[in-house]
């Protein structure tokens, strides 16, 4: 199996921040198939389109989805109960390669921080996390990650917590320690992230987001503009291509 | 059981459930989840004679009940779809509908006398296309350039000829009079129709292409006074299709005037929607005592 549409049992549910919610999705099958950087893809009673929302983490039989109410959708999901059965077509994409051998830098900004969870996990002692995040208030999945082997770095944009500033340039400090930089967050933090690799001369992996219908890379609604080998542009797809794309391929 | 198979312009369907072009690609994906064989037929991607990059993102947005779309033909052009596409999709026990994009007359003859000296078991000429602007849609506007561009064509068409229909059109009927006196076998309809969205914040379209093709069960009713109109105007076969999300609806389009179904924007919110649907078919049918799917066809009291 691939991947397939399949009921889950809304197992547990924890509210992070007034916006942030922290889901545990039962579904052993799906579950055992689930690597870090993957999405899955969840119904929302109502909803035509799917959310695309990426994994947190696997914890035994249990999926965890952390999400930001960002509008109709995901205000509806936020809503079910415990107990509550949770449509999902999952595992989907292509997440982060994670060799054992290499010292990764995973960097995640906002609601970009929980699948670096799931990442740095799976790195151990071989991760230096750094979450960036708008304020204090905004702040996530700290223990989560203290609980992980990894070295944590938290920054917020405007000092009321962690490092003052943004995640770059406690970045630029670190990289030079590891062979490789992944990355999941805004645009233009991802943009930012993918210079300082390319000028430090490391690997840089990013996952990006689009406004997606299937998810399994049938429809190509979720296009994301990729450079060629010979220079021209082409158009792949965060779905099925992706989520994750080598930074020096993305057209920015 | 009854029986679901259905005959349209001499091709045998399983089932009269269709997939339809645009949501289904080449099948690759649905397949990992079942038997393409689910599907009476599978209308393939939009396909243009040369590769096409599609439109800039976004390319999708969401809408009540619905959604938006504005990918723009992206697909790797005929010669893929014939050498690489096509064998695998021939051993799926389903049959086999190319759709054709071009845009000029030229194009659309070419692509359709390529694809009628290859193994697909009929041929969708998309004129309707919205969403990009030599997307042949300018062909399906009007009743006189329906019936030039499929006389056109239908010199270079060896296989049975399906002219898929917008509802971006004032009198529905007069256009699919059109094609049928100018030869088409068949008509598939709605195309989607043109809708756009805008960001409140940003006062920015939604769709990067500013407007896009709405589907989705908010145009279902729609879809269902249009084939109802187009069957009372033809004796070819009317392919009915356009926010089909239940077997109900399956059945409702079919009593509309519909002799096969094409599902689309559903496989987005059930992927397991055409098994669904064909169980809900067969249960119908069995409950009503009918044997074949044939008996619901136009068969609307008013």
């Amino acid at each position: 199996m691939k991947f397939d549409a399949q009921d889950c049992i809304l197992n547990a549910k924890y509210q992070l921040t007034p916006t942030i919610f922290d889901f545990r999705l039962r579904n052993p099958e799906l579950a055992a198939v689930t690597k870090p950087g993957q999405f899955v893809h969840v119904l929302v009673p109502g909803k035509t389109l799917r959310r695309p929302i990426s994994v947190c983490d696997v914890d035994g039989d249990d999926i965890r989805i952390v999400f930001e109410i960002r509008g109709e959708g995901t205000k509806i999901l936020s809503e079910c109960k415990v107990g509550d059965k949770i449509n999902i077509i999952a595992p989907l994409g292509k997440g982060f390669e994670i060799p054992k051998d290499k010292k990764i830098i995973f960097i995640g900004g906002g609601i970009g921080v929980p699948p670096m969870l799931y990442c740095a996990a799976a790195a151990g002692n071989n991760a230096i996390v750094i979450n960036g995040f708008r304020d204090k208030s905004a702040v996530i999945l700290t223990e989560d990650f203290k609980n992980t082997s990894c070295r944590l770095i938290e920054t917020t944009d405007n000092g009321s917590y962690g490092i003052h500033g943004f995640v770059t340039a406690p970045l630029e400090e670190v990289i030079d320690e590891a062979d490789m930089v992944c990355a999941c967050g805004p645009a233009p933090m991802l943009r930012n992230i993918a210079k300082i690799a390319k000028s430090h001369n490391k690997e840089c992996y990013v996952s990006l987001e689009q406004r997606m219908a299937c998810g399994v890379g049938a429809c190509l609604g979720c296009a994301v503009g990729i450079k060629r080998e010979d220079g021209s542009m082409t158009y792949k797809h965060v779905c099925k291509d992706g989520p994750v794309f080598n930074a020096e391929e993305v057209e920015w | 059981m009854a029986d679901l198979s259905v005959n349209i312009a001499g091709i045998h369907f399983n089932n009269p459930v269709i997939a339809a072009s645009g949501t289904i690609g080449f099948g690759h994906e649905y397949g990992e989840l079942y038997p393409l064989s689910v599907f009476g037929g599978i209308s393939c991607k939009g396909t243009t004679l040369k590769e096409r990059p599609g439109n800039p993102p976004p390319r999708i947005a969401e809408t009540p009940m619905g959604m938006l779309n504005a990918v723009g033909l992206q697909n790797p052009g005929v010669e893929h779809f014939v050498n690489v596409e096509l064998p695998w999709l021939k051993k799926q026990n389903t049959v086999v509908i190319a759709n054709a994009a071009g845009s000029t007359e030229e194009d659309y003859c070419k692509i359709v006398e390529i694809l009628s000296d290859t193994d697909v078991d009929m041929i969708e000429l998309n004129i309707s296309c919205p969403n990009v602007k030599q997307g042949g849609a300018q062909f399906g506007t009007s009743p006189e350039s329906v019936e030039k561009i499929t006389s056109a064509v239908r010199k270079y068409c060896k296989k049975p000829l399906i002219i898929k229909l917008s509802p971006n059109v004032s009198d529905i009927a007069a256009v699919a009079k059109s094609a049928e006196y100018a030869g088409a076998d068949a008509v598939s309809l709605i195309n989607t129709l043109t809708g756009m969205r805008i960001d409140i914040n940003t006062r920015r379209p939604i769709i990067k292409n500013v407007t896009g093709g709405m589907s989705g069960p908010a145009v279902f009713p729609v879809a269902v006074r249009m084939v109802y109109q187009v069957k009372k105007a033809v004796k070819i076969p009317v392919i009915g299709l356009g926010g089909i999300t239940t077997w109900q609806n399956a059945v409702e389009m079919m009593i509309a005037g519909a002799d096969a179904l094409q599902i689309g924007t559903v496989l987005f919110t059930d992927p397991y929607a055409p098994v669904r649907i064909t169980e809900g078919l067969h249960g119908y049918l069995d409950t009503h005592g009918m044997e074949s799917v044939t008996e619901l066809t136009a068969t609307v009291e008013v």
